[in-house]
Order: structure tokens, then C-alpha cells, then sequence
């Protein structure tokens, strides 16, 4: 149980194949690699919310539940993010389960990575420092580091959030976020089941006032889908069309 | 690793392994309320609280319980035995396996929302599985149970 982050980069980069850093601990055991250590960063402190100049900050062990509940989070793009998690498991897994543990993992149904990559989110590490969450996801990642706190540009924009799922507390099966400041807009599709991705296409749509049936098309048409058991290529690049119109129209219906 | 850990009021200090959950330090200590079900973060029967908000358990490694508070059902009994009367009057306890996670997932809930509507009722309790899917006759016993509370404040 480390107390400084430097502490725990240190135990961390000692060995990263081998060792782990526990947030919420959540769906640890579904897992079954071999831990020889687990490094806990529940004591480092960076369970805080903050609302900086232009910034909203999160910090990376701050709870899934506060999403819903925080009112910095609640008051802020439409609540968009209490929406994203809404639907993950139960309140007891949201009260454990941490922003930065969706973050760091990557997961690719991802709810998280979802909302807050149409938010323009930024992440900083102990080590490698801050990058945008978009350069995270195409990275190598970063082993042995740990993250600190994710940075949302608090720009006052709207967002919409959109998901179909096979039972309410499931994966999803396709997940969509879309933000609007204006004519900026910005389109996220999760769960493909690859980690959530940009549709510059769509964005490009919908600032060029071309409807947000023509953005969803577009989103459907740019992205890579896969198959797995919850859905297949197919049905998933069906699904981003209307689930990407549906929050764009939501978006277009509220401010003209 | 030595802890402490108040449970249900009274500290219980114990070396313990890194990897031991509050799952298995509770019932070491003689609160076999809490029940391991899926073991895996996703059904919601090991429900316990620590410092009053709910938590699985399972996935709530023991030693990061070092002193704070850890609640289980037989730390609320007086405020559960009117709930449980509910459920009795609307059958809603059927196997009872998973009755004191669900317990305590809506006593917690009564403490965080004020007259829930059924949606919120649901949505809150979604994380708490039955393999008996009564979750209609729950549903009856936690309308009924809000409704005697409701009651019992305005007297």
C-alpha cells in the first residue's frame, strides 16, 4: 500500500507483467493470471473531485458512483457521464469500481472511454506525464505508471449519450457519445467491441449541417466493427447509424 | 498485515493476508449473513458497508478495511426486522439466499434517496441478483416497507 505515486511507480515498474495496480478491484477475479504483487493505489489520495479554471478534474480513484451523484459532474454536459455509468453492474460495483481503473484497462465496451473521449478528455500519468485521452488509446499504454487524474475542458458543452445492451446491467453492445459547443461537434462509438474511437466523418456531418441521419451513416461507414457474443459485425454497424442519430438529434432538437 | 477493522461497532484486530477479502474477514469473525455468491463482483449478495456505503465484499480487499467501519446485517438487525416483516407479508424472501445483500443494498438505499419512485427502486437494487427472480414480490415488500416509514415519520 503505497502513500506516494512515486512509491508506487517504483513498486510498479519493478516488474509489470507481473505485478498489478489495484483500484476498485472489481472483476479482478474473473481474471486468471497470476499476480505475484498487487500494489493498492486506494492510498495515494486521489479520490478528488476538483473544478479548476476551465477544468473539470477527476481524480483517477475517484468512484464510478460519483459520476452519477457529484453535483461538479451531475451539472456539467448534460450529466453525460452519470448517463455513461449508469447502467455499469449495480451501485455497490460503482461505489468500488474507479474512473482511472475504466481508463487505464482500455476495456473495450468501455462506457467511460466512451463519454469521455467525446469530451476531448485529457490523462496524466505520474511519469509520462499529461496527453490527450485519444493519444492514450492509441498508444502502447503505460506500464509501470500510474495514472493520476483525467482533465475535462469544462467548455459548457451539451452531450448525449446512447447504448444498446442485451440486459440493462450488461456490456454494451454498442455505445455512443456525441457533444456539441456550436458547430464543434464530437462523436464517440464504444464497445465495437474495440475500444471507443472518433468518427471525424460524423463530426464533419453534423458541422456541416448535413443532419444527423447523414452523421450516423457516416459513423457507420468510417469505423472498424467486429463480432462477438453479444453482437456481430453487422448488427453493430446498424446499431452506430441510429445510435449516432439518435444523439445527434437530441443535440440538434435542444439548441437549433 | 495487521488490521482493525470495527465491525458492526466492535473492532476485531487479526494479521492478514494481502489477498484476504472483507468477504471471508467477516465471516471469520462470526457474520455469516454475508453470503459469497458469484465471487466475481457481480451479483450483490456479499453486500457490506464500510463507512455507510455499500460495497461488494468479494472485491473489497480486507486490508484496505484497516480501520474504518464495516457494517453487515447483523449490525442493523432492529432496522431489518421491519423490513423483514415486509418481505415475509409479500413472500418476498423466497430461498433467502440472497436476502441479506438485498437487505442491506436497500437499507442503504433508504438512507440515500428520498421517496423513491419504482423506477430509482430498481435502478438502485439492479446490482442485487435473485435466482428465484422474485424481484416483483421485492419490489411489493420495499413500496410496502417505504410507505410504514413514511408513515411512522409524519406520526
Amino acid at each position: 500500500m503505497p502513500t506516494s505515486l512515486e512509491e508506487a511507480c517504483q513498486l510498479l515498474s519493478s516488474d509489470p507483467r507481473n505485478h498489478v495496480a489495484l483500484g476498485g478491484c472489481c472483476w479482478l477475479r474473473l481474471g486468471s493470471r497470476r499476480i505475484r504483487k498487487a500494489v493498492d493505489l486506494s492510498r495515494l489520495g486521489l479520490d478528488y473531485i476538483r473544478e479548476e479554471e476551465g477544468w473539470l478534474v477527476l481524480g483517477a480513484s475517484v468512484p464510478l458512483r460519483q459520476m452519477e451523484i457529484h453535483p461538479a459532474v451531475t451539472g456539467r454536459f448534460d450529466g453525460l457521464l452519470g448517463r455513461a455509468v449508469s447502467s455499469i453492474v449495480g451501485v455497490q460495483f460503482r461505489n468500488l469500481a474507479t474512473v482511472g481503473g475504466s481508463v487505464y484497462a482500455r476495456f473495450g465496451f468501455s462506457d467511460v472511454i466512451t463519454a469521455l473521449l467525446a469530451l476531448d478528455a485529457r490523462v496524466v500519468f505520474h511519469r509520462a506525464g499529461e496527453m490527450s485521452l485519444e493519444a492514450f488509446l492509441s498508444s502502447d499504454g503505460c506500464p509501470g505508471d500510474v495514472l493520476v487524474e483525467i482533465r475535462i475542458p469544462d467548455d459548457g458543452r451539451r452531450a448525449a449519450y446512447e447504448s444498446v445492451r442485451r440486459s440493462s446491467t450488461d456490456f454494451p453492445v454498442l455505445a455512443v457519445a456525441v457533444s456539441r459547443q456550436g458547430d464543434d461537434w464530437r462523436v464517440s462509438v464504444g464497445a465495437r467491441p474495440y475500444a471507443a474511437q472518433r468518427s471525424s466523418e460524423a463530426e464533419a456531418c453534423l458541422a456541416q449541417r448535413r443532419g444527423a441521419q447523414a452523421a450516423g451513416e457516416a459513423a457507420a461507414a468510417q469505423l472498424r466493427f467486429g463480432s462477438n457474443l453479444r453482437g456481430s459485425e453487422e448488427y453493430r454497424r446498424r446499431m452506430a447509424e441510429v445510435l449516432v442519430r439518435r444523439a445527434a438529434q437530441q443535440l440538434e432538437e435542444e439548441q437549433g | 498485515m495487521k488490521v482493525t477493522i470495527i465491525l458492526n461497532g466492535t473492532p476485531y484486530t487479526r494479521e492478514v493476508a494481502g489477498d484476504l477479502m472483507l468477504l471471508d474477514f467477516v465471516r471469520s469473525c462470526g457474520c455469516l449473513s454475508v453470503k459469497r455468491g458469484c465471487d466475481t463482483s457481480n451479483c450483490g449478495l456479499c453486500t457490506v458497508w464500510v463507512e455507510g456505503t455499500p460495497v461488494l465484499s468479494c472485491s473489497y480487499p480486507a486490508v484496505r478495511a484497516d480501520g474504518k467501519r464495516v457494517t453487515t446485517l447483523e449490525g442493523v438487525q432492529e432496522e431489518a426486522e421491519a423490513f423483514g416483516a415486509c418481505m415475509a407479508q409479500q413472500g418476498a424472501e423466497q430461498c433467502g439466499y440472497c436476502s441479506p445483500g438485498f437487505i442491506m443494498t436497500v437499507l442503504a438505499m433508504a438512507r440515500e434517496l428520498t421517496d423513491p419512485t419504482e423506477e430509482e427502486i430498481a435502478h438502485y437494487l439492479a446490482g442485487n441478483l435473485c435466482r428465484c427472480t422474485g424481484y416483483v414480490s421485492q419490489m411489493r415488500a420495499i413500496q410496502a416497507w417505504l410507505k410504514e416509514r413514511r408513515r411512522e415519520e409524519q406520526a
